[in-house]
């Protein structure tokens, strides 16, 4: 009875995170320039944006380690300034950058971890073998840090922070460095622990990874959210159905966009190439041969989030 | 990763959740001994080392300064020293500390390196429950107790070697672990204040701890300084807790406000450095 008693006590605050005009400020420099969002339990929520946008300072301020300078934030229903520690003991958190003890071994980074949350010896000894197999590291058991391989690194940071099998888990660019095999894995068991009810929050430069994991995301640039909704709804908001790239080499591109931009939608010019949106990307390309032009390379595609992102920023995410 | 393998993550049990597993009340009281946990796992790791410096170094000392600086000064007879002790004795209490105020350096300047710059595990107990005010007290915590192994190890061998006359000698002991501690907390707030400019570690050694083992009246009476620079000696940690363990050590006659001023220098000292010392810590870390 207690233990259903606590579910429900818990669940008292569906809003996980509550963030209104959240800005934070590094000297004059503004990082996050008063944003708003609420993420609810057992969502997956995400966070997309180039280099710089302040993904990192975002997740920084929901995980309590760096404080505000404006605005409110409210993790599980606290004020981040005033619990912190109370918040941190109920989150998992994956840095941008790995920092793993590297003097220890695999098992003593997980087993030091787990003592900081003050969780008893022989709980923490049976979860690290659960995560050993979680992170594939089962043979690297007595293995150095030292001596692992980045994307191994990188999984045991993840795994690690499940220790304390956390309500919600922040993963700042979780696969960056994964082979695909181990990042569709990766996917795979987040995926699980979302069915179990933790509350994802995961920054990314990859597309498909915000596509696979991400109930809803925010596109983020210079410090402000650019859009917000699913993977899905974005691309129908913001962009066409469909998306023909022809190249015609760096000195034409200009020109011959200008000669097919009626096929369209719209159409944005690249460097290297134009892109063309439109509900019917076979059609359009046919009608652009018909015109005479002869693109030295032609691909239609489906809409994704990268030209949701090109369209709110004019930039490309991926520099 | 041999296959993409999405099936079983064997189920070992239920999943519980942080509010259940997790107590924030009790990281909040023994946030400190976790971290002080893992810093002495850590040092396990070079116990062999910790304990051949631990017994070397007191024995070169003893053997180099001892004996040959020793023979010089005892050649000119008893009153050579302004105590007219042997000057072994005159010796034994400045090694003392020296050798507690060193340990304790080491035991905080390379962790806080290790924690905030090489490998920035401090971030990573950051992000658990842990505050950096209690990072600043496991690592003294850790300090405390290598400054009792290490002045423990000395007190020893210079009791071996009969550095001590004074019955009050092994009081000694405790005086120069507070005065390592007192160190290390100094220690904690150049090393936060100091951390991100790359001449940090060299200056420490030129402009902090050679002025220091040079006036603190280590290897002569202070007071044999012109007057000029003996205040370097009183502005120095190593100075108060040479000069009270030399009271302790042969009951060197010093005024009894004299031997209160060196007792409530090195607790202020500590204490003020810590307060300081942890509150950038965190300023730092939460910045
Ligand atoms: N400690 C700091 N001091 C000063 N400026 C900082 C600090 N941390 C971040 N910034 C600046 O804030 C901005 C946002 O940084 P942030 O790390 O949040 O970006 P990001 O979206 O995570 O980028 P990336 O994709 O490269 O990880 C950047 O311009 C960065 O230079
Ligand atoms: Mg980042």
């Amino acid at each position: 009875m207690s233990a259903s008693h606590n579910v429900s006590d818990s669940s008292v605050h569906t809003a996980m995170i509550d963030a209104r005009g959240l800005v934070k400020k590094y000297d004059d420099f503004t990082a996050v320039d008063g944003i708003d969002f609420t993420v609810t339990r057992g969502e997956s929520f995400g966070l997309l944006g180039p280099n710089g946008a302040g993904k990192s300072t975002t997740m920084r301020m929901i995980a309590c380690t760096s404080q505000r300078t404006a605005g409110t934030l409210e993790i599980l229903g606290r004020d981040t300034d005033h619990h912190g520690p109370w918040i941190r003991a109920h989150l998992g958190v994956v840095p941008q950058q790995d920092n793993l003890d590297r003097e220890l071994t695999v098992r003593e980074n997980l087993y030091i971890y787990g003592r900081y949350f003050g969780l008893p010896r022989s709980y923490i000894n049976d979860k690290i073998d659960e995560l050993l197999d979680f992170a594939q590291l089962e043979d690297k058991r007595d293995a150095k840090v030292d001596s692992l391989s980045g994307g191994m690194k990188r999984r045991l940071t993840i795994a690690r922070a499940l220790i304390n099998e956390p309500e919600i888990l922040m993963l700042d660019e979780p696969t960056t460095g994964l082979d695909p095999q181990a990042r569709h894995v990766l996917w795979d068991r987040l995926f699980r622990l979302k069915e179990r009810g933790v509350t994802l929050i995961i920054t990314t430069h990859y597309m498909d990874e915000a596509e696979q994991l991400c109930d809803r995301l925010v596109v983020m640039d210079k410090g402000k959210f650019m859009a917000e909704g699913s993977p899905a709804g974005l691309i129908a908001q913001y962009s066409s159905k469909e998306v023909v790239e022809v190249r015609f080499g760096s000195d034409r591109n200009q020109e011959i966009a200008d000669q097919i931009a009626d096929l369209g939608d719209r159409v944005e010019v690249l460097p290297d190439r134009i892109l063309l949106y439109t509900s019917e990307g076979e059609a359009a390309l046919e009608r652009i041969i018909d015109r005479g032009l002869r693109p030295m390379t032609s691909l239609v595609r489906r809409s994704s989030l990268e030209d949701v992102f090109l369209r709110l920023t004019g930039r490309s995410l991926v520099d | 990763m041999a296959t993409v393998d999405t099936g079983a993550t064997p189920a070992t049990r239920a999943w519980q959740g942080a509010s259940r597993l997790v107590q924030p009340a009790r990281i909040a009281r023994s946030g400190a001994w976790y971290v002080a946990e893992y810093r002495l796992r850590n040092l396990s790791k070079w116990w062999g080392a910790i304990v051949a410096f631990g017994l070397g170094n007191p024995v070169l000392y003893l053997a180099s300064i001892g004996l040959g600086v020793g023979a010089l000064v005892n050649r000119n007879g008893p009153n050579a020293l302004p105590d007219g002790v042997a000057y072994l004795t005159f010796l034994a209490p400045a090694l003392l500390a020296t050798a507690a105020i060193q340990g304790t350096q080491d035991e905080v300047t390379f962790p806080l390196m290790h924690g905030l710059k090489w490998e920035r595990v401090f971030y990573a107990m950051q992000s658990t429950a842990i505050t950096p005010t209690q990072i600043a007290q496991g690592v003294m915590i850790t300090a405390v107790i290598r400054s009792v192994f290490t002045a423990g190890i000395y007190w020893l061998v210079l009791w071996v070697v009969g550095g001590f006359t004074s019955a009050n000698a092994i009081l000694a002991m405790p005086a120069a672990i507070v005065a390592g501690v007192s160190f290390a907390c100094l220690m904690l707030a150049l090393t936060v204040r100091f951390i991100d400019s790359q001449m940090f570690l060299s200056s420490i050694g030129r402009f902090v701890l050679t002025p220091m083992f040079m006036f603190s009246g280590t290897f002569f009476p202070l007071e044999s300084m012109p007057l000029a620079v003996r205040w370097l000696g009183w502005i120095s940690p190593l100075w108060h807790a040479t000069d009270l363990g030399r009271v302790l050590t042969y009951g060197k006659a010093v005024p009894g406000w004299l031997v209160l001023t060196h007792i409530a220098y090195l607790l202020l000292l500590g204490a003020v450095t810590f307060a300081i010392g942890s509150r950038m810590l965190t300023k730092k870390m939460t910045g």
